[in-house]
């Protein structure tokens, strides 16, 4: 009863097509907005800022960057650290060599940078498939990261090799560099998450959503239909790759605040968003930021549970433990839901449309 | 022209300026392929029978690599050491195919392929829970002294690793064509649906098939703990097999070793005289590049099967 | 799933997250260290003993002293698993835990990176021994951050110095030929500027070979060595790297005594898995190795009870167990000058900086805290945190044990330290920080 689309209709073609066409998800999307934006930073502090909300904010950003190429165009890719850094040594080149420059201009320039990077990585996609793409996707990780950490011109030849985010501001605000108070990087990173994700779900539910789609179901077919899987392909690698390189900017410049190539590793990064993507839900923006959510927060919670509940087990043993439970998570999770949160979303909403009847 | 020089001219040069070189070069390269194919084997296997690219293989090396330094430094004897090892990974592939293969029948590629990411977290910490985070050494008596043939230094532990490697593919080949567990296994592989329906019984044979690679994961553990000792990093060797897997094809044996060699041989003469110009330490992304380029005229790697599309 | 268990785990886990923040409350006799390890991990081998050595030092304080001048020394460890992203969760967890963390450690170079542009801002002084950012020995620029008792780059010249004096003086450095092989990272390519202006003044021939992470197969290194045959090798190991590196220096039959790794290259983890090949491979190091300092022996005493077979398993003794001790001994002695100078009260964490800024342990110093003969006096100044005059000791492993070979090799500093001031102010002028003048 909470959850009825009976009743609405729709007398333009315009109020069929919105992105959330019922107006409770309208209410939904509004009562999110308003706990991100205005209940969240009330009580939040330094902890939730620094330690949970801004790095979840900017891997769920990477992870629709990335469920776009994979859940929605079937193009796995292990190359999403690479994109990122892509996005991040873009930015402090630009940053650093026009400091006069906007920075938010400067991350959505570094996004089109990782764009055309991602362009150039994503050629093979025309002829190599599935795993085999998975595994060459890997090439660019490597290569990328090798790059970023031999040619001294990225890091301005800094003799300790990182790059560190010198202090940006907009609206006489500062957002990047050690200064910036937390509440400022998580409005900058909250909004790019906003802004992107709605872009998400606007281009998965038009015509280009739908060729991206019928290419991942089977592109021969897609292809006699009239898609051209080139360009199509080439697009959805574009577009993630700018996502990823946004991602990359926001992680050193609104995060870290310095790093070397080695905060892009594929352990730390590519992995991870792969598990959020599929964790969440392959093919749903929502989904993605529900994953990531899951894979940042699931071990923060293993490592602070026990003190909690009185249990006291030395670091290491702790450590272990939190591995075996996560994987075994995971395991359970796919077991129990393999089309990930999203499926689960969408079984609380039947619930709901249905309560308090079960049928 | 003094690009031409550096990346073309120079390393061709250097080449020819010392053919004892490069054969050693050569030689080592060899010797690394086999240490790589030796890990690449066990993803083969099991892509093979079960169609799951199982991540965790790396975690299996260490696993049991651990496992068996684990019984050797508590005295027990060698041989009996292995057996329970492998008795070892034989219940670890029983309970992976009761509590996750089973149920997750069916499902798409990649989440299989999560789910032994999943699975990769569990041995990671069973493992260090069960025998610690030290590094352990591993002495199985394998002889590890240098001699020089005609200049080339071989060092007999890579000899050895070799020799076993050799047996090791020639014991699954006997195993796969001639025993009615291998003619199952290959027609596992082939068709899950018409095995099955001709009366092969799926769980037990993924049980053997995880089981084999089980053992090949422990071979490997053997050989790669002889070298660097048995500790956590032995997880990270899987990224050196994914190479040779593309280049090989996922489905082939005779790829992985093959892929296993050019890949080895690739990158070390790469970094050796091409590694100057470019600044070092380029072999890791030069194997994965090799790989891509190699793609895009065979699709399906060396012996992969040939992909073919319907609609 | 049912929906109801799904609400039912959000809820817990909700919970479970806000758990950590803790009520308020007096902490005016406590002097809290946050301790970030690494026990877990590829890197385990290494994080384990230093993680004990702080332990340790830490309770044979309150054990032995009752503290640090009468006010109780209260620690928390946490697993960072040496992931940056790990570890900001930690740092940020742990900061302000108990009244405030006095200074911190972070022992993992991603995390030092991040946390140097943060320590200004939250006001906790950070002590990178021996890792992190070198210039940050320039204290105008780097205000909050310290790197006692050496650089990489002060190591890297020690290194050339030690090479000199064992071919018989710097003068015949002329035409010899290092090899260095380094980690690819950051870290393992920051010994590479000294030596090549090194390799300039003295005119020996440099060979850089970049080893890729993670290092487990490094068979075109070590062949390119046996062809080029170097005179010296320099190496910036890391982990897995170290060990490798090692078994193939000797299947290649490279000359264990002329084979020197750097401070994170020489370990016993490092030794063990090539055997008695290793015998012979050299290191710089901090300080010495084993347990003959009186503080080691007290800490057998105190926190082992006189259990020596309990104390070995605990790696008592080893390289990296010392060098946890020793890192945690010089923090307490310039948070007890902080306490001192604050009439015995609490410092807050510009009170322990300024402290650090005329920290100085000198030989009595060094003698009262059962550490002589252990390592060499340390003296920082405003202008130089990284102390007056660096260096490094060189041990030698004989099969069973690290021993110090010979004296105290000091850095080059008169080369170092204007590379460091160029550094700095490249780095100062990037960030818009004003240097201080002193």
């Amino acid at each position: 009863m909470f959850y009825r689309e009976a009743g609405q209709f729709k007398s333009t073609y315009g109020a069929d097509q919105a992105i959330f066409p019922i107006v409770q998800d309208r209410w939904f999307m509004v009562l999110v907005l308003l706990v991100s934006y205005v209940v969240v930073p009330m009580f939040a502090d330094e902890y939730w800022y620094q330690a949970i909300l801004i790095p979840f904010i900017i891997l769920a950003l990477a992870a629709v960057g990335l469920n776009i190429l994979t859940g929605y165009c079937g193009q796995v890719s292990l190359g999403t650290g690479a994109f990122m850094a892509v996005g991040a040594y873009a930015t402090y080149k630009l940053s650093t060599g026009f400091p006069e420059l906007n920075i938010i201009i400067v991350f959505l320039m570094s996004g089109a940078i990782a764009a055309a990077v991602g362009i150039v990585f994503g050629l093979p996609s025309l002829r190599i498939k599935g795993f085999y793409l998975a595994v060459a996707t890997l090439a660019a990780q490597f290569f990328i990261l090798w790059v970023f950490n031999k040619v001294e011109w990225f890091f301005n030849y800094s003799p300790s090799g990182t790059i560190t985010a010198p202090p940006r501001e907009i609206f006489s605000v500062l957002i990047t560099g050690p200064e910036a108070s937390p509440e400022a990087r998580y409005y900058v990173v909250l909004v790019f998450l906003t802004v992107f994700a709605l872009a998400a779900k606007n281009m998965a539910r038009g015509h280009l959503g739908r060729s991206w789609m019928a290419i991942r179901d089977m592109d021969i077919a897609a292809e006699i239909i009239g898609i051209r899987p080139l360009q199509t392909k080439l697009l959805a690698f574009a577009i993630s790759s700018f996502y990823c390189g946004v991602a990359g900017a926001l992680y050193i410049f609104c995060w870290l605040g310095s790093a070397e190539t080695e905060a892009f590793d594929i352990l730390n990064i590519s992995f991870p968003v792969l598990f959020m993507v599929i964790v969440g839900g392959l093919g749903s923006v929502l989904g993605s930021i529900l994953g990531a959510g899951f894979i940042t927060l699931l071990p923060i919670f293993l490592t602070n549970a026990p003190p909690v509940i009185g249990l006291e087990i030395s670091t290491e043993l702790q450590k272990h433990i939190e591995e075996i439970i996560f994987g075994v998570m995971i395991i359970f999770f796919l077991i129990v839901e393999p089309h990930g949160f999203n499926r689960l979303w969408q079984i609380a909403k039947e619930k709901l449309r249905m309560w308090p009847f079960p049928y | 022209m003094e690009v031409l020089n550096t990346f073309f001219i120079a390393p061709v040069l250097d080449m020819a300026d010392s053919p004892i070189f490069l054969l050693e070069v050569i030689i080592g390269g060899l010797m690394a392929g086999v240490m790589y194919s030796l890990v690449a084997l066990g993803f083969v296997l099991i892509y093979k029978a079960s169609g799951v690219f199982n991540y965790a293989q790396g975690a299996m090396v260490l696993f049991a690599a651990l496992t068996l330094v684990g019984l050797l430094d508590n005295h027990v004897p060698l041989i009996l050491a292995i057996i329970l090892t492998m008795i070892v990974m034989v219940g670890v592939a029983f309970l992976i195919e009761r509590y996750m293969l089973r149920h997750l029948v069916n499902q798409a590629q990649i989440i299989l392929f999560m789910a032994t990411i999943g699975l990769n977290f569990v041995f990671e910490g069973a493992g260090q829970i069960a025998w610690g985070s030290n590094v352990k050494k591993l002495d199985v008596g394998i002889p590890e002294n240098s001699f020089e043939v005609g200049g080339v230094l071989i060092n007999s532990f890579d000899l050895f690793a070799a020799v076993t490697a050799a047996v090791l593919v020639g014991v699954l080949a006997i195993f796969f064509q001639k025993t009615s567990v291998g003619r199952a296994l290959r027609a596992v592989a082939d068709d899950h649906q018409a095995a099955l329906s001709v009366g092969i019984p799926l769980k037990t044979i993924w049980i053997i098939v995880w089981s084999v690679s089980g053992f090949v994961a422990l071979v490997a553990g053997i050989m790669w703990g002889g070298k660097a000792g048995v500790q956590f990093s032995l997880v990270l060797i899987a990224l050196k097999a994914l190479p040779v897997l593309i280049l090989g094809g996922f489905e082939s044996v005779p790829g992985a070793i093959i892929g296993g060699l050019l890949i080895g041989v690739f990158e070390k003469v790469s970094e050796v005289y091409w590694g100057p110009a470019f600044g070092g330490a380029i072999e890791g992304w030069f194997a994965y590049m090799a790989a891509l380029v190699f793609l895009m005229f065979r699709p399906q790697g060396l012996f992969g099967e040939k992909i073919i599309e319907r609609v | 799933m049912k929906l109801r268990s799904l609400l039912l785990a959000a809820a817990g886990f909700a919970i479970g997250i806000t758990g950590i923040t803790e009520t308020d409350r007096a902490y005016a006799d406590e002097l809290f260290f946050p301790v970030f390890v690494y026990r877990t991990g590829p890197y385990a081998p290494s994080g384990e003993p230093i993680a004990n050595g702080f332990r340790d030092y830490y309770a044979l304080l309150n054990k032995r002293d009752g503290g640090i001048e009468g006010l109780k020394v209260k620690t928390e460890e946490c697993e960072t698993k040496y992931n940056t992203k790990v570890g900001v969760e930690c740092y940020e967890k742990l900061k302000n835990k108990h009244g405030g963390a006095l200074l911190v450690n972070p022992y993992s170079t991603g995390l030092t990176y991040q946390l140097i542009p943060k320590a200004a801002v939250d006001n906790i002084p950070i002590i990178s021994m021996g890792y992190g950012r070198t210039a940050a020995a320039d204290g105008r620029v780097f205000k909050w951050v310290f790197n006692f008792p050496a650089t990489y780059w002060s190591q890297a010249s020690a290194f050339v110095n030690y090479v000199g004096d064992q071919e018989g003086g710097m003068a015949n450095l002329k035409g010899k030929h290092i090899a260095h092989v380094h980690h690819n990272s950051a870290y393992g390519k920051e010994a590479n500027p000294t030596l090549d202006t090194l390799s300039k003044k003295f005119g020996f021939k440099l060979t850089k070979l970049a080893v890729d992470h993670p290092g487990q197969e490094q068979k075109a290194t070590w062949l390119q060595i046996r062809r080029k045959k170097p005179d010296w090798v320099f190496m910036s190991g890391w982990g897995v790297m170290n060990q490798v590196a090692i078994k193939e220096a000797a299947t290649i039959g490279f000359p264990m005594d002329r084979f020197v790794g750097n401070w994170w290259s020489g370990s016993d983890a490092d030794v063990v898995p090539a055997g008695d090949n290793s015998i012979g491979y050299k290191s710089t190091a901090m300080h010495s190795a084993g347990v003959k300092a009186k503080v080691m022996q007290d800490i057998i005493k105190h926190v082992y009870g006189g259990d020596k077979a309990a104390a070995k398993t605990n790696k008592v003794g080893e390289v990296l167990y010392n060098r946890g001790v020793y890192n945690a001994a010089l923090a307490t002695e310039a948070v007890r000058d902080a306490v001192k100078k604050s009439g015995g009260k609490k410092p807050n964490g510009d009170q322990v900086r300024a402290a650090l800024e005329s920290f100085t342990v000198d030989k009595d110093r060094l003698a009262k805290l059962g550490m002589s003969g252990f390592a060499n006096p340390v003296s920082v100044s405003c202008r130089n945190h990284e102390g007056a005059a660096p260096g490094v000791f060189i041990q030698q492993w004989d099969g069973k044990q690290w021993k110090v070979k010979g004296d105290f090799v000091p850095a080059m500093s008169d080369v170092v330290r204007p590379m460091v001031e160029k550094a700095a102010a490249a780095y100062a002028k990037e960030n818009n920080i004003k240097p201080r003048g002193c």
